[in-house]
């Protein structure tokens, strides 16, 4: 199975909720904390389903977050 | 908010990534601009992740990658590529990257710009561009509107929209600019949304891989304004509208691909023709009436000239 | 350098003002040209259509001025040496894009055959009145260098000096023509392309990490540039510092601005290009420039066959303005008579730069031909009562 894992730069994120809607496998919830600018940015909440298809990296607008596969 | 609750929200988040790994879009940005001007939920950078993707895909020699964009959010694209890029007038960022690549065809010259840009003050532009089958690649976000000047209509906003000129709803039809562009010459067009990010990288890979002049139309959000004036939520109300609404079809007749307030969003690509380039025209005449007394064109100089 | 002999006619010909133009503009090694059809200027971009394929370079006529003026300018970041060719209404229509050029500090010609105007005017007859607009036409603070010839000969001449300028200081340069000179046909010798000296681009020899777009050297122009030698350079036309980033504060903008204007302070004082004659013992002095020159250059004459020591002072450079010699000639001489195909433009800047120390009289002409001599006569001899 494969397995990935994102990085989220939290203080570029402004909080569209893109990645979190659009992930295929629901890894990501935005988070109740929030950034220095005040928006929530995403976190992780079942990272076990991350692929690494970098598909969050994709949509963000922010370029704030992007997936990556894990080397075997 | 007080004080101590701002202090106590730093996040936390446990992820393990490889070490040396970027985010792929950080190479194309000029970071030393960054965090750019875009709202939150605005689609113009789901865009900029797909031409990154799409650049690398197409393998292209970046140095010979030229972004030239108009005036307006769209337009902003230029400031933030890390590549040889031209913030242009308003309307003209096709007549400039078409004199870019006569000086030089060696160059891949894309154009990056909005709907009003390229449509109402470029109208013009653009449909003598396709036309002549000029080489260019343009990428058309549309959000419908006239964002960066605070939301005006524009020649695509749809009938009964509100907008910052028309308080009581807009009335004019509005353009539908697939068919404009297939009616004008185009020899490759599409149109994606800024939900269908792999079908949209995946055409901005084609059309860097091809000559002619080739169109790809981008719905995208624009919260702040079209979507707020019209009640219609923020920028992922927007995107999953895109996802419920759109419809692939391939070889659709785009004139049949009109887009409304609420309606069905068709997309997919619509055309891929041959169609002879406008500097194949230009040097099989030249060549037909002058023979070996045509000269090559060697337009752009190094500076012994 | 000097002159790329693909491009240069050598020879003696008789050809008129505007086909002389076109052979200056080749001759300077223009390889790129964007037009829209425009009377009188239209000849000019014709025989480029028609010389361009045998030279070796790109001739593309335009939808409209609006794209012939920037497309040229995408051209001179391509790497060209690039020109457009016009007349009032089209000059009108290039405005934002000569203001683009200018900000940008992106080295072109635009070429203006005046015509009668306002508005559509007088399509095939002459006048000089866009002088003003060409310095004043776009919005804002800017400069440009503005050169009139007056003679299909000086249209050679003056092309390529043109052409040199725009290189030298980094900024696009009026040949501010009229449909008089434009249409006259006279002899023009063009001599071989090593007696023709060329200023090649400035670009830079810096590594791009080092290289900024915007940065000055010394003589406050700063080096060039062209798409797709991988310097991932930034052209914008908002204010912008040294590195070409949008920069939109006051200081940026102070700095910038101002020194668009600066870098050509030197045309406007020595290095003025005019020509003089009988200046030594003037009391009245005739400035013009153009076609009205000619005119002028009669009128003088019969002055001096009456006794009148009137000299003549021929503006060749119009911007920058020769502010420094006609303030010179304003301290020596009893009036500057200007006569000119409008109804009083360069004449408000001769007027300033007097100071109040000469009269300054405007001879007026509404446009649709030239002056008689005797008119201009006429102010000469009331100028030296």
């Amino acid at each position: 199975m494969v397995k990935g894992s994102v990085a989220i730069s939290v203080e570029r994120c402004k909080g569209c909720g893109f990645c979190v809607e659009f992930c295929p496998t629901h890894v990501l919830a935005l988070s109740s904390a929030f950034n220095s600018k005040g928006y929530h940015p995403p976190n992780v909440v079942d990272g076990q389903k991350c692929s690494g298809c970098d598909l969050c990296g994709m949509y963000c607008p922010d370029f704030a977050i992007y997936g990556v596969r894990d080397a075997r | 908010m007080s004080d101590a609750t701002i202090e106590k929200a730093t996040l936390e988040i446990p992820v393990e990534i490889p070490v040396d790994a970027i985010n792929p879009v950080e190479p194309f940005l000029r970071m030393d601009r960054m965090p750019h001007i875009w709202c939150p939920g605005c689609g113009i950078g789901t865009t900029v992740n797909c031409f990154t993707r799409a650049l690398l895909a197409s393998k292209r020699n970046l140095d010979k990658v030229a972004v030239v964009s108009g005036i307006g959010c769209t337009g902003r694209v230029a400031g933030y590529a890390r590549l040889d890029s031209f913030h242009t007038t308003h309307g003209r960022a096709i007549p400039f990257a078409t004199g870019l690549k006569l000086a030089n065809p060696e160059l891949d010259v894309v154009v990056y710009s909005g709907d009003g840009d390229l449509f109402a003050i470029g109208g013009n532009h653009f449909i003598h561009a396709a036309r002549r089958n000029m080489d260019l690649k343009v990428i058309c976000v549309n959000n419908l509107t006239y964002a960066m000047t605070g939301g005006q209509t524009a020649p695509t906003t749809p009938g009964k929209v509100i907008s910052a000129t028309a308080p009581y709803g807009v009335f004019e039809p509005a353009f539908n600019l697939v068919a404009l562009a297939e009616a004008a010459g185009a020899a490759y067009v599409a149109r994606w949304t800024t939900y269908h990010v792999k079908q949209l990288s995946r055409a901005m890979e084609e059309i860097l891989s091809r000559k002619g002049f080739c169109f790809i139309e981008v719905l995208s959000p624009c919260p702040t304004l079209y979507q707020r004036r019209n009640k219609m939520g923020d920028g992922l109300d927007a995107m999953k509208y895109y996802k419920q609404a759109s419809k692939i079809r391939p070889g659709a007749r785009p004139s049949e691909c009109d887009l409304t307030r609420d309606g069905e969003i068709v997309v997919g690509k619509f055309v891929d023709r041959e169609r002879p380039g406008y500097l194949e025209l230009l040097h099989s005449q030249m060549t037909e009436t002058l023979g070996e007394r045509y000269a090559e064109p060697e337009v752009s100089c190094c500076g012994e000239c | 350098m000097h002159a790329d002999p693909k491009g240069v006619l050598t020879g003696v010909h008789f050809i008129d003002g505007d086909h002389a133009c076109c052979e200056g503009a080749l001759a300077a090694g223009a390889r790129f040209a964007a037009g829209y059809p425009i009377t009188p200027s239209t000849e000019v971009v014709e025989r480029f259509a028609s010389r361009i394929p045998t030279v070796g370079g790109i001739f593309i006529q335009m939808e409209d001025e609006l794209a012939a003026s920037i497309a040229i300018q995408g051209a001179v970041w391509g790497g060209a040496k690039a020109f457009t060719v016009t007349s009032g209404p089209g000059f009108s229509l290039m405005m934002e894009h000569i203001g683009y050029a200018a900000m940008t500090e992106t080295p072109c010609v635009f070429v203006n055959v005046q015509r009668g105007g306002p508005s559509t005017g007088l399509p095939t007859l002459p006048a000089q009145a866009d002088m003003m607009q060409a310095r004043w036409g776009s919005h804002g603070d800017y400069g440009v260098i503005a050169l009139c010839p007056n003679s299909p000969q000086e249209c050679f001449d003056l092309t390529v000096t043109g052409f040199n300028l725009a290189e030298e200081f980094r900024v696009p340069v009026m040949m501010m023509l009229d449909e008089c000179v434009g249409h006259m046909t006279e002899k023009v010798v063009i001599p071989g392309a090593e007696k023709i000296g060329i200023t090649p681009r400035r670009y830079t020899r810096l590594p791009p990490e080092e290289f900024r777009l915007f940065q000055p050297q010394a003589d406050k122009v700063p080096d060039m540039l062209r798409a797709g030698d991988g310097y991932r350079f930034h052209v914008t036309g908002l204010t912008h510092d040294e590195r070409g980033y949008p920069s939109m504060n006051v200081d940026t903008q102070d700095r910038t601005i101002r020194r668009l204007q600066d870098k050509l302070a030197p045309l406007a004082d020595e290095r003025a290009l005019s020509e003089a004659e009988h200046l030594e013992d003037a009391e009245v002095v005739v400035v013009s420039y153009g076609i009205t020159s000619r005119v002028a250059q009669r009128a003088l004459e019969m002055a001096r066959e009456r006794g009148i020591r009137a000299g003549k002072f021929r503006i060749v450079s119009a911007w920058p303005f020769p502010e420094r010699r006609i303030r010179e000639l304003a301290g020596r001489v009893k009036a500057l008579v200007v006569p000119e195909l409008n109804l009083g433009q360069m004449v408000h800047e001769v007027s300033r730069a007097a100071q109040g120390r000469a009269a300054v009289i405007p001879v007026s002409h509404a446009g649709g031909s030239v002056h008689r001599p005797e008119t201009i006569l006429k102010a000469i001899v009331e100028a030296a009562r």
